[in-house]
């Protein structure tokens, strides 16, 4: 992902001027959401490839062999409202934890600075498991919230991390003329914060956010494990009564492959209309 | 005698570090009120960060800076009052990509002035007519020319009202085609009586506009007077190798 055409439009974007210092350095993390698709003018370029075969595949699944395949679909499908809900709820949260960590990343202040910096650090350093299921019973035994509650505010906590630094990489992706520019004319620092750097830092992490959120509705599914009664919970309610393992799974790994592709495509459009905005 | 708008006195001021770096050594000058003064020399020599610690936006290590003999220097100044007062104009234009040309004029008045929109828009088309750019005002900054932006950029410093402007190497990253539209504007600005202290690498401009010229080198202003004098008959021997390297 790293020499995709997208950093020369980030470049552009970012850098008004020659003479700025180089930003080389600085690149929106990406995790492991599927490829946004990039203007392929190509009938079949690789998103519309995979998307008619999952389509298609799904379909003659049904037509020829409804047999089980019906059956499963019904019931994984039924947990799909709630993948989508928890996510939702979840990247909310998500953006407003992930808002304060990357302003106190940025910070001068030594204290918030340091505590952003160490939940950063902590999150990223345990697998998204451990930390789901830890922060769940946590939940459940302190404050005893349960269900799909408990799975938004672990998921919220756990992604509110990376979400932090897609903030901080994109205020500081926004070159430091700016700040001087907008403090030079009178304005305070929070006044220039708001007014200059976040409406700019936001055009950058937006597709970053949206990639989040694919990744997240991915993630969704660990929850699963514990608590959600989502499309993989149904399908393993399913297996366990009927023991269809692997018809069951491809169905399920088709209704995730669909709505990521989707939300993908979704992602690549608004990217695609940022731009076009100047 | 004039009044003078800023003075600077005896300003030093160190990088630290593992390798001290003094920027500035020791510089004093005044401004008077409606007076240019242009502040020349090698690269390096720290011009641009005297410029810049007579708003703030370097913090000096000693020496006393004064602006309408208010001590901006002190800790307790309001700076932010100061910089109403103080327009500035950057190197590389640092105009807001995100605003139309209209509203990078006419933001800092709504905000910072509370100035209400339709008023503040009006006065912005102003400037922009005043800079040649009115047709221009819907634009965004990426769509215009490096002159064009400065130009721009000079009419949103001067939004503020300001008594005073502060040119950073306004056209050291144009194309030589776009430096004279920017200084045309900058000499109409000089004859309209504002005060202004401009770090240029100009010298027809700095002989045509400046009431006093500054050299400086390695931190230390080394000569200053009329440009007659500073150009015509340098008197340090550093100046005179400086103005033969360019002219």
């Amino acid at each position: 992902m790293e020499a995709s055409p997208k950093k020369v439009s980030f470049s552009k974007l970012v850098s008004v001027d020659p003479r700025s210092p180089k930003k080389g350095n600085i690149t929106i993390n990406m995790t492991d959401g599927v490829l946004i698709p990039k203007k392929d003018t190509h009938v079949f370029n690789s998103w519309r490839t995979t998307f008619l075969g999952a389509i298609v595949l799904l379909a003659c699944l049904l037509i020829f062999k409804p047999d089980p395949y019906l059956q499963i679909l019904k019931v994984c499908a039924s947990g799909i409202p709630v993948t989508f809900e928890c996510t939702i709820f979840a990247i909310i949260g998500a953006i407003f934890i992930g808002l304060f960590c990357g302003l106190g990343s940025v910070s001068k202040h030594r204290i918030l600075n340091r505590i952003s910096g160490v939940y950063v650090e902590l999150i990223r350093g345990i697998p998204l498991l451990v930390q789901l299921i830890f922060i769940y019973y946590a939940l459940g035994k302190i404050l005893h919230v349960e269900g799909l509650l408990a799975s938004i505010i672990s998921m919220a906590i756990c992604f509110g991390a990376y979400m932090g630094e897609i903030v901080r990489s994109g205020i500081q992706a926004i070159p430091k003329g700016q700040m001087e520019a907008a403090i030079a004319l009178g304005m305070s620092r929070s006044q220039a914060f708001v007014n200059v750097i976040l409406p700019q830092a936001v055009k950058i992490i937006l597709p970053s956010i949206g990639n989040e959120f694919i990744s997240m509705l991915k993630d969704s599914s660990l929850v699963s494990t514990i608590a959600l009664s989502d499309i993989l919970r149904r399908g393993r309610e399913y297996i366990a009564r009927t023991f269809l393992s692997l018809e069951t799974m491809l169905v399920v790994a088709l209704i995730y492959l669909i709505i990521t592709l989707m939300l993908s495509r979704l992602v690549g459009l608004m990217e695609e209309r940022l731009n076009s905005n100047g | 005698m004039a009044k003078s708008k800023i003075r600077i006195e005896n300003v030093c001021k160190t990088y630290e570090g593992k390798n001290e770096v003094h920027a500035v050594k020791n510089a004093s000058l005044t401004v008077n009120e409606g007076e240019v003064v242009v502040i020349i020399g090698p690269s390096g020599s720290g011009k641009s960060t005297l410029l810049r610690s007579v708003n703030k936006l370097e913090f000096i290590t000693s020496g006393k800076i004064f602006i309408d003999d208010e001590e901006v220097s002190a800790p307790d100044c309001d700076i932010r009052k100061v910089r109403e007062n103080v327009g500035m104009v950057f190197q590389s234009f640092n105009l807001f990509p995100h605003l139309s040309v209209l509203q990078n004029v006419s933001i800092a008045p709504v905000k910072v002035k509370h100035i209400d929109r339709k008023h503040a828009e009006a006065k912005s088309m102003e400037l922009l007519k005043r800079v040649g750019l009115a047709d221009k005002a819907n634009s965004y900054p990426n769509q215009l020319s490096g002159g064009q932006q400065q130009r721009v950029a000079i009419a949103r410093a001067l939004a503020m009202d300001p008594e005073i402007m502060l040119f950073d190497e306004p056209t050291s990253a144009l194309d030589p085609e776009m430096i004279k539209e920017v200084l045309d504007v900058m000499l109409n600005l000089a004859r309209s009586g504002m005060t202004m202290l401009i770090v240029t690498h100009e010298m027809g401009f700095a002989r045509a506009a400046a009431d006093k010229v500054i050299f400086m080198d390695s931190g230390e202003i080394i000569e200053q007077g009329t440009p007659s004098e500073v150009f015509d008959h340098p008197q340090s021997p550093r100046t005179q190798e400086f103005l033969n390297h360019i002219l």
